[in-house]
């Protein structure tokens, strides 16, 4: 029998050093904290003064928006959802890569999520935000959203939502998920809050993180119910993150139009939420790593592993273009047949093709090892396939409007300046909110890191363990 | 002065600079007949729960409960809203099917749950919580950085100061403290 021979190289592979440099438990508290801590640096002031702004232009356009009704946006006869619903689901399809990380692989044990999951997680509740503009503001009054999303006894309506839509199961999945991922957030975050707290120098420091920390004390008592508490609510999101995008889906796939009323949208929609999330992640990691020195924290490996699932989310979502063209010519339906022939060679045929290069070609460079630990080239496919998804958005949603049955009431949707800016807009408080996190939220998880360093360095010294038991 | 003022004690609090160590410490101190025990650790350690034998935790009945009770809030909603307070007929469709109540009744449901386990947990946590003995030593500030405290109560039969401390030490405890409670 030949010899099993173990190699370094295999053992990376199988198990690979997910903190890079030999750190110890302090060395990760500091650096860490020190993003925290240390007077903030003047690109940090410069970054969220441009940003600022930009959210300032998404006040002043959902401002003049509620001043003159939503004719402001360009969604008309027949195209009645234009930009809105397109940039709400694209918004909440980014949302998705966070508790996929968080939840999902944290179910599979993938312990390299720990150096992302706060980020990503972060990185969700901002994307969600963005998103709920879209539903609040449609209705035109805001302030009275509140009674006609949710079911709330009211005077002003005298009324009920009507619970056969779609619509309204999507604001249960869209502010359940919002609600869920936020105490989600929180719960990863209080031990890291209270290393804050410990380490603080200055009173309000110290009062601020403390009251945010709850009196944690890392007891083991504590972390019983702690471990637990997380193990549950990964367990809940899983199903919760895969309902979110399908019951988005059936906004459309419950309809009888053609192009959208098709079953095979619930695992479609959840692949590109996973898909486009991923991007973005990628996008903020490699800034921010790139910013704040982060390389040993959030390795090549990390990346890689990223590119891995948008290569895998992105063939699905190419597989799913097919089966969709496949299933339109084999249902034999006319109208089925030329919905997805007009989405390719119609009016907006290059909607169609913008949306196919991004999303399936650009990702099968990930096969290739060279790309796929290549930072700059991962950078620039993010924006692509972001870029793809928020095509593909705008795709099934305007050319299965715009022709549907009847010739006579054919049309061709044109957004307004105001859409274009509110949805310039939007990238401005994503990017606020994430520039005010990395600023005042430890962005990576301490605590988890360290249960990481902990079994690394374990596994390390696993073998003089042994042989010393065997003596 | 100790005569006159008689100090009341949390314990005896041991403090380690690994993992292991405070495993090893833990288990040594069962085995010597110490029942309570707490250790204070900057992450979860695993294997510390059976060592100084921490009981499972309870919050998975609690989620369960209440992820039910979320559950036929739910369906209780659609079916007052659709069938007593606002019937309605659209679309020839009937007042309550279960078909489409199941997406608000399984986001409730996680709803409740998520809930459930967060406030649970800090419950049985007894979080928010101002005050703790183990604040106390002098070292805490490393606990949530880099180091691992075996606390032997003093409320244990056997506790005894000197004692605890010696068994600690000969575990290779760095530091032993009898912290006021």
């Amino acid at each position: 029998m030949a010899n099993l021979i173990i190699s370094e190289h295999d053992r990376q592979e199988v198990n690979p050093q997910l903190v890079l440099g030999n750190p110890t438990y302090h060395s990760i508290t500091k650096q860490v904290s020190a993003i925290i801590e240390g007077p903030t640096p003047k690109k940090w002031w410069i970054a969220i003064g441009v940003t600022a702004m930009i959210t300032g232009i998404l006040g002043l356009m959902l401002s003049y928006l509620v001043a003159r009704g939503i004719g402001v946006w360009g969604n008309n006869r027949p195209v009645y959802w234009g930009w809105d619903i397109t940039n709400f689901v694209f918004w909440i399809g980014i949302g998705h890569a966070g508790t996929l990380i968080s939840a999902i692989l944290f179910l599979f044990r993938q312990k390299w999520r720990t150096s992302i999951n706060r980020a990503a997680e972060a990185m969700t509740l901002f994307a969600v935000a963005c998103a709920a503009i879209y539903p609040v503001f449609h209705t035109g009054r805001p302030w009275r959203a509140a009674y006609w999303l949710l079911p709330i006894p009211n005077t002003d309506l005298t009324m009920w939502q009507n619970f056969r839509s779609p619509l309204i199961w999507d604001v249960f999945a869209v502010s359940t998920y919002a609600t869920v991922s936020a105490l989600f957030w929180f719960v990863g975050l209080v031990p890291d809050l209270a290393t804050i707290r410990d380490r603080a120098t200055n009173k309000i420091r110290k009062m601020v993180y403390g009251a945010l920390a709850l009196g944690w004390r890392g007891s083991a008592r504590n972390w019983r119910h702690y471990e637990l508490a997380y193990l549950i609510l990964a367990g809940i999101s899983t199903p919760l993150v895969l309902s979110v995008h399908s019951v988005v889906s059936f906004d459309f796939a419950t309809s009888v139009i053609p192009g959208w009323h098709t079953t095979i949208f619930p695992p479609y929609f959840v692949a590109g939420a996973i898909f486009s999330g991923f991007a973005m992640v990628m996008t903020l990691m490699i800034v921010a790593r790139w910013a704040l020195s982060l390389e040993n924290l959030i390795t090549i490996k990390h990346l890689e592993n990223m590119n891995k699932v948008i290569l895998a989310t992105g063939t699905v979502v190419g597989y799913a273009y097919a089966t969709e063209f496949f299933v339109a010519w084999y249902s034999g339906n006319p109208y089925e047949r030329f919905t997805f022939l007009n989405r390719m060679f119609g009016p907006y045929w290059w909607a169609y093709w913008t949306m196919v290069s991004c999303n399936v070609i650009s990702p099968q460079f990930f096969w290739f090892k060279k790309l796929r630990t290549s930072v700059p080239f991962m950078f620039v496919m993010s924006f692509f396939v972001n870029i793809g998804m928020w095509f593909e958005r705008f795709v099934i949603i305007a050319t299965s409007l715009h022709r549907d049955f009847l010739p006579s009431s054919w049309g061709y949707f044109t957004p307004s300046p105001v859409d274009m800016l509110t949805f310039f807009g939007t990238f401005g408080l994503f990017l606020t909110l994430f520039l005010l996190f990395i600023r005042f939220v430890p962005m990576i998880a301490i605590s988890e890191v360290k249960g990481v360093v902990a079994a690394q360095n374990h596994a390390g010294h696993g073998h003089h363990e042994l042989t010393e038991s065997h003596k | 002065m100790s005569n006159e003022i008689k100090p009341r004690f949390y314990g005896l609090v041991a403090e380690f600079d690994d993992d292991r160590q405070l495993v090893r410490a833990g288990r040594a101190a069962r085995e010597f007949g110490y029942t309570k025990m707490d250790a204070y650790t900057p992450f979860p350690v695993h294997g510390i729960d059976e060592a100084i034998g921490i009981p499972r935790s309870p919050l998975g009945w609690i989620v369960a409960v209440v992820g039910t009770i979320g559950l036929a809030a739910a369906t209780g909603l659609v079916y007052y809203a659709g069938v007593i307070s606002y019937p309605l007929v659209i679309g020839g469709k009937p007042l309550f099917a279960v078909e489409f109540a199941v997406p608000p009744m399984f986001e409730v449901t996680i709803l409740f749950s998520a809930f459930a386990a967060v406030i649970g947990m800090f419950a049985l946590n007894g979080l928010p919580q101002y005050y703790h003995p183990i604040f106390n030593f002098s070292n805490f500030e490393r606990v949530t950085d880099d180091s691992f405290l075996l606390a032997i109560e003093a409320t244990d039969p056997l506790f005894d100061p000197d004692e605890s401390a010696k068994l600690m030490a000969s575990m290779g405890a760095k530091k032993t403290e009898l912290v006021e409670a």
